[in-house]
């Protein structure tokens, strides 16, 4: 027998298009005509619009279109202009920071000044996109829960590029920006400090990463599965819980003993998710900071346990040959 | 009409995943204690081929020594390396050179004309040195090639110039002006693993006065003033690029020589890394002493696009293989390329 299986968005709804409550400013706040798209509606809201610009929006654009074009532009130029090589390496192409003597000095812009320029308009956008955020939430009278989530995500990109390398002094210690270059400095920067899986903060971002998938995932599960007993009036449910509430959380109860509420699921998956890259930035500024090596570290804390030996433990060859061969 | 769309993208995945990865079943085996991810993965598809190809050809007989006979440095003028050999043997060795280094050419590869002791031709005063080379790496190096050795066959394989071997390198071209600089990065380098780190590591640390390799911290915290350790993640790139090279140039995972929870522990290393690190020291050291110099006696289309000689890394030698010809040692068949000192 075909069963209805709720996994795609089944239910689509044509007719005038919905402006939104009323808010102090008015209707000056919403540009367009909305339009209804199919294709969208199979993902989410089949309306478009109306939308809403303003000065912070327009600003963040326009430093994030500024640094997305120095970007741009310098992998292009490291390609000599060549559109082919450009489009083949694209992955492998980066602006990169600064090298260790510049220190926190403005560099030529050949030498990291470009990189400097970009992380600036960079954060300059982000900045402005976050308080676009704040401002619209405050708009429509809602609680600040996105934008203080989206402040999580810039807390670890500013440790990244700013606070770390700023602690450090030196430019140097932060990402280049570019696909593959941006990982090999991620592995590069684990090897250095001496293996980032003994940084506890690291552990518990991964916890928390994790943790949010395997909560999304058992959270989207639960609302499809009782989708045909109007689960996804989730809101509604958290003071009058009928009964897609009732035989959700019974499921939970007999399968793991426990169940979060309609309510208290949304706190598991926000607070999962901010600390996720809260745990994982207060972890990246540890280190080099306070911590130079982390499996030292986790020696010393008895977290890395020892092993039998296997061969003969080898001894460092450097240390039985003169001073001037021991640096390799 | 979807129906195409999907056979053709599921065709075009396909062919990117054979382009980027390996198809399985996989060889592992493990090396160190059980749980600590001490293995070795190899692919039979790859390896099995060139393991084929890493097979000692038959040596050519010996001839009887004959007491009392005459050297080839007694007989032949101007014999400088080999003129203690036996005059049968010095002949075996020249048919071995050959058949090693220029099978196709044949004597006159080397030799010009009917007078074979002129010194006329560069590539003998080439062969000349690398003999030399050849007896130093058995005699200096044994912390590297242990009892195995190496002769003119290890890197050249029948190939006039071996298969192998780097130049100094400008990078791929870029615009310059302010743009920004590449620093020989972030362009995909196959001899370090495709990845976007520094493509020409071996100027760096494989030539006189190599960059320090080391770049992990010895201590748990920082420390203060001189002991501070400063080395850079930017630092740390590019020797895990040359670390990249190392482990393509033998065919091996990072494990091979490192505990990879502790990559600068020593006592927690297999024994290979000792090894490598002796043959990290022997290629900057031969880069330095024989290759080098060599490149006023090259002629111009033998030298690299900035005018430097021919030198050597870990893949001159090794050809993706842990240790070339799969161990197999031919100084008792050649042992005058490992001379008594």
């Amino acid at each position: 027998m075909r069963q209805y299986q709720n996994v795609f968005t089944q239910v689509q709804i044509y007719g005038p298009t919905e402006m939104g409550v009323p808010v102090k400013r008015g209707q000056r706040e919403r540009l367009g005509k909305p339009i209804l798209n199919r294709w969208i509606g199979m993902i989410g809201n089949a309306q478009i619009g109306p939308f809403y610009l303003g000065y912070t929006g327009l600003l963040a654009l326009v430093s994030g279109f500024l640094a997305f074009e120095i970007i741009g532009f310098n992998m292009l130029a490291s390609v000599n202009w060549d559109p082919v090589q450009f489009v083949r390496q694209l992955f492998w192409l980066a602006l990169e920071p600064p090298s260790p003597e510049y220190g926190l000095s403005i560099p030529p812009m050949a030498e990291g000044g470009w990189w400097l320029l970009a992380g600036f308009f960079l954060t300059i956008s982000i900045l402005l996109w976050w308080t676009r955020l704040f401002l619209r939430a405050r708009a429509l009278g809602m609680g600040y829960h996105i934008p203080w989530a989206f402040a999580a995500a810039i807390w670890l990109f500013l440790v990244l590029g700013f606070f770390r390398p700023l602690l450090l002094g030196t430019w140097s210690e932060a990402v280049p920006f570019g696909i593959f270059p941006h990982l090999d400095w991620t592995a590069a920067f684990s090897i250095r400090y001496g293996n980032l899986f003994y940084n506890p903060f690291h552990m518990l971002s991964i916890v928390f990463l994790y943790g949010s998938a395997v909560l999304f995932a058992m959270h989207g599960a639960t609302i499809l599965a009782v989708g045909r007993y109007g689960g996804e009036r989730e809101i509604e449910q958290i003071t009058d819980r009928g009964t897609a509430t009732e035989r959700a959380a019974l499921f939970w109860r007999w399968t793991m003993g426990f169940n979060a509420t309609m309510e208290s699921i949304h706190r598991w998956a926000w607070w999962f998710a901010i600390l996720c890259p809260i745990t994982g930035g207060i972890g990246i500024l540890l280190t080099g900071t306070v911590v130079d090596n982390w499996y030292l570290w986790g020696v010393k804390h008895g977290i890395a346990p020892a092993y039998p030996d296997v061969w003969v433990p080898t001894v460092d060859p450097a240390l039985s040959v003169g001073p001037s061969e021991s640096a390799q | 009409m979807i129906k195409p769309m999907r056979i053709g993208l599921i065709v075009l995945s396909a062919a990117v995943l054979q382009a980027c990865w390996e198809a399985p079943p996989m060889d592992s085996e493990q090396s160190g204690f059980r749980g600590t991810g001490m293995l070795q993965t190899t692919n039979p598809d790859v390896v099995d081929p060139i393991l084929a190809d890493n097979v000692l050809p038959e040596p050519i007989a010996a001839v009887p020594v004959v007491e009392g006979g005459p050297t080839a440095g007694q007989i032949y003028q101007n014999v400088q390396v080999l003129g203690d050999l036996s005059v049968a043997e010095f002949a075996r060795t020249m048919a071995a050179i050959t058949a090693w280094v220029s099978p196709e050419q044949g004597c006159a590869y080397c030799h010009e004309g009917g007078n074979f002791a002129e010194d006329k031709l560069y590539t003998k005063m080439v062969s000349r040195r690398m003999m030399e080379m050849t007896m130093e790496i058995n005699t200096q190096w044994s912390s590297h090639v242990g009892d195995t050795g190496v002769t003119c066959l290890t890197c050249h394989r029948g190939n006039n110039v071996p298969e192998y071997i780097w130049f100094e390198q400008d990078g791929p071209p870029t615009a310059g002006g302010i743009s920004a600089k590449g620093y020989q990065q972030n362009h995909a380098a196959m001899n370090v693993g495709s990845t976007s780190m520094l493509s020409d590591p071996f100027s760096k640390y494989l030539t006189t006065d190599p960059a320090p390799i080391r770049v992990i911290s010895q201590t748990a915290l920082p420390q203060a003033g001189d002991a501070r350790h400063m080395s850079s993640t930017q630092a740390t790139e590019n020797t895990y690029s040359l670390m990249f090279h190392m482990s393509e140039g033998l065919g091996v995972n990072c494990t091979y020589c490192h505990n990879t929870r502790a990559f600068t522990s020593w006592e927690q290393s297999p024994p290979a890394r000792v090894t490598a690190w002796h043959g990290l020291q022997m290629v900057s050291s031969l880069n330095d002493e024989y290759l080098e110099p060599l490149g006023p006696t090259y002629p111009p289309h033998r030298l690299g696009p900035l005018g430097d000689a021919p030198k050597t890394n870990c893949t001159t030698c090794h050809q993706n293989v842990n240790k070339p010809f799969a161990g197999a040692s031919m100084l008792d068949d050649y042992p005058i390329w490992r001379p008594d000192e």
